[in-house]
């Protein structure tokens, strides 16, 4: 197989097979978890579950209160600037923004490159911060197994690739983006099986955390 | 598979449903509930981060409810549970966690950390692992209606001791009574001054209270142990007196653990709602001010804290009515830095004081508590929980600091005013 026939079968069956398994596993995973449904609560109410179960799904996602931040400060802050970064690069991008209106039908505006660039290089920064910090803080350390370690490395990949291959770096054009390409399929077929696949679930999470707090009064 | 190792992990089996699948999928391993945690910022231990307190919940979930983890378990992969691991979590679940509910508060993803740790002890009770002080006092509540021992007799003495004192009479088995009320043993034989303040303010509210000899006891070491069976056993009891004395209201007294017991538990354990309704101590009288049947005299110059019992305040959701009350008597009030719903536990809470072998580990995470006192510098301690009163006066002497704490109910019954 030549760097062509490669790129096209990365482009073609291998999308294809990626896309099957990350739909697939989403669907099997969010089914498997939900399926095994809650029991009703027969305490009276002094809140509701509804609004603050959405209460809390919003609030998760600003900054915590001052002594939790000043305490967890670089997990917050190195968490926020690669999830942004994460965002622009993937759905701002112009070229990605053109595949997605392939699958899907429908594209919105993009940020111009040398924009999107700037935060592929900031996230990959903070990236390397992350694992830095994972290595070296001892609770992470102790919390921190093979899995950790692996959805760090396909997250960074496609990151690091795709950097590479927009600056025409590290070999063949067409080989980095073939590479590019294969370390998205990587990710998209893990997703459902590690923790990466939080972002679908944090929703269930801090809903469900919200609506046990509000029942008894407590935003959380 | 012994016969107990089976008992455990049907019983996580069983606490598995959509939300604990939902946290144990989320967790992305930052770390931020280990900060959050007094067990984990006092002895800096990394073992005790609270997620990881879980990890018998989580393998269970993992290799019976997911389909790539019972995938691995067929292949022999998936990390199994065994006697060994939870015995090894006995005292990660028990004496390193106070169910305080801190972590929950904090974690990114919103996992409701405490619960599942709640949870994490039915599989450990189930399988005989629980700590010897907790098997004891569940013993002692199921045979003889209180964790510590204390029976009807010695409720009677403190009553009449209390009428005897007072000239007030403290009603007992009234049928029709407004209020029952429950009492914990901490509060009948260290702290019946709680008795007298009850009978003082409800006489100057005008409401009728009673208290059953049948079930006069708040506590719950089901809760605490995690043996729902028990659990249930108990709350039947409380549901069965206010039943029959026909109340309209069971009231909760000064014990954190007690009031998530019978007021949020209680109901989902014996699988109906109740008749009547329950209400926390702090609650009621908030009541009664806000009726205006609760008059104060005199103020408290003194400057004063508020210590919010962890399953009061943010498990519980009783958190502005403590402080309305204080607002009526005192002039100089301060919160803690952190407080409310954030507030730190004293690190005495969910069981670890019944925990004979945690003294040392207890008295380690109440320096939390101190770093928020020394910021603040106040002259009393205001408090509503028992466990919190009597970890707090053990830990102030220990650290040699002259501070009391002081019951907020009976701060109140204080300040009644005398002619209504
Ligand atoms: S804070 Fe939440 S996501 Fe982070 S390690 Fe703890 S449980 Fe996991
Ligand atoms: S509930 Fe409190 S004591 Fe228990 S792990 Fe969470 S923060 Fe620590």
């Amino acid at each position: 197989m030549n760097e062509i026939e490669f790129l096209s079968w990365v482009r073609g069956p291998g999308f294809q097979i990626a896309t099957v398994i990350f739909v697939a596993g989403i669907i099997i995973r969010l089914g498997e978890t939900l399926l095994l449904g809650r029991k009703a609560n027969l305490a009276e109410a002094k809140g509701s579950e509804m609004s603050s179960g959405l209460r809390t799904v919003a609030a998760r996602m600003l900054p915590p209160d001052r002594e939790t931040f000043k305490r967890s400060t670089f997990t917050i802050v190195a968490g926020y600037i690669f999830h942004i970064g994460l965002f622009v690069t993937i759905f701002l991008y112009a070229p990605h923004i053109l595949l997605i209106k392939d699958v899907i039908g429908f594209g919105w505006p993009a940020l111009p490159s040398q924009i999107v660039d700037a935060f592929t290089v900031v996230s990959l920064i903070a990236l390397l911060a992350i694992l830095l910090h994972r290595l070296t803080d001892k609770v992470l350390r102790h919390l921190s197994g093979p899995e950790d370690y692996i959805v760090w490395f396909v997250t960074i990949a496609p990151l690091l690739t795709g950097y590479l291959a927009f600056h025409r770096l590290g070999g063949s054009p067409v080989m980095m983006l073939a590479i590019h390409i294969l370390s998205v399929e990587l990710l998209m077929v893990l997703f459902p099986f590690t923790k990466l696949m939080h972002t679908f679930t944090l929703f269930l999470a801090r809903w469900y955390n919200g609506a046990i707090s509000g029942y008894r009064g407590v935003e959380s | 598979m012994s016969a107990s190792l089976e008992k455990g992990i049907q019983a996580l089996k069983e606490q598995v449903d959509s939300s604990v699948a939902s946290f144990f999928s989320s967790c992305v391993h930052c770390g931020m509930c280990a900060d959050a945690c007094v067990f984990y910022t006092e002895t800096g231990e990394p073992e005790l981060t609270p997620i990881t307190k879980t990890e018998p919940l989580r393998r269970i979930w993992f290799s019976e409810y997911t389909l790539i983890g019972r995938l691995m378990k067929t292949l022999g992969l998936a990390k199994r549970v065994d006697e060994q691991l939870l015995s090894d979590w006995e005292t990660l679940v028990y004496d390193s966690c106070s169910m305080c509910g801190r972590c929950s508060m904090v974690c990114p993803v919103g996992n409701d950390i405490t619960e599942m740790i709640r949870r994490t002890r039915e599989g450990i009770a189930a399988a005989g692992h629980a700590p010897e002080g907790l098997i004891g006092a569940t013993q002692r509540s199921v045979t003889i209606g209180s964790p510590m021992g204390v029976r009807l007799p010695a409720l009677q003495a403190q009553i009449k001791h209390i009428e005897k004192d007072t000239g007030m009479s403290v009603p007992l088995d009234v049928e029709g009574a407004e209020y029952m009320l429950l009492l914990s043993s901490m509060e009948i034989m260290n702290f019946p001054e709680f008795i007298e303040a009850i009978a003082k303010i409800f006489d100057k509210a005008g409401a009728t209270w009673t208290i059953s000899s049948e079930a006069f006891e708040a506590t719950n070491a089901g809760i605490q142990i995690g043996v729902s069976d028990i659990a249930a056993t108990l709350v039947q009891r409380v549901v069965d007196a206010a039943e029959k004395l026909k109340v309209k209201t069971v009231i909760s007294p000064e014990c954190g653990h007690a009031y998530m017991a019978i007021r949020w538990e209680g109901p989902n354990l014996i699988g109906k709602p109740y008749n009547f309704k329950v209400r926390h101590i702090l609650e009621v009288l908030d009541d009664f001010r806000e009726q205006g049947r609760l008059t104060l005299t005199g103020k408290e110059s003194q400057k004063l804290t508020y210590h919010d019992p962890c399953q009061i305040a943010r498990r519980g959701g009783v958190i502005d009515e403590p402080r309305n009350l204080i607002n009526m008597f005192a002039e100089n009030f301060v919160e803690m830095p952190e407080n409310g719903k954030m507030n730190w536990c004293c690190g005495a809470g969910g069981g670890v004081a019944s925990i004979e072998r945690a003294e040392d580990l207890k008295l380690l995470a109440f320096k939390h508590k101190k770093s928020q006192l020394d910021a603040i510098h106040v002259e009393a301690i205001v408090s509503a929980c028992s466990t919190c009163r009597m970890q707090f006066e053990e830990s102030l002497e220990e650290y040699h600091m002259d501070i009391p704490i002081i019951s907020l109910t009976e701060t109140i019954a204080e300040h009644i005013a005398e002619d209504k």
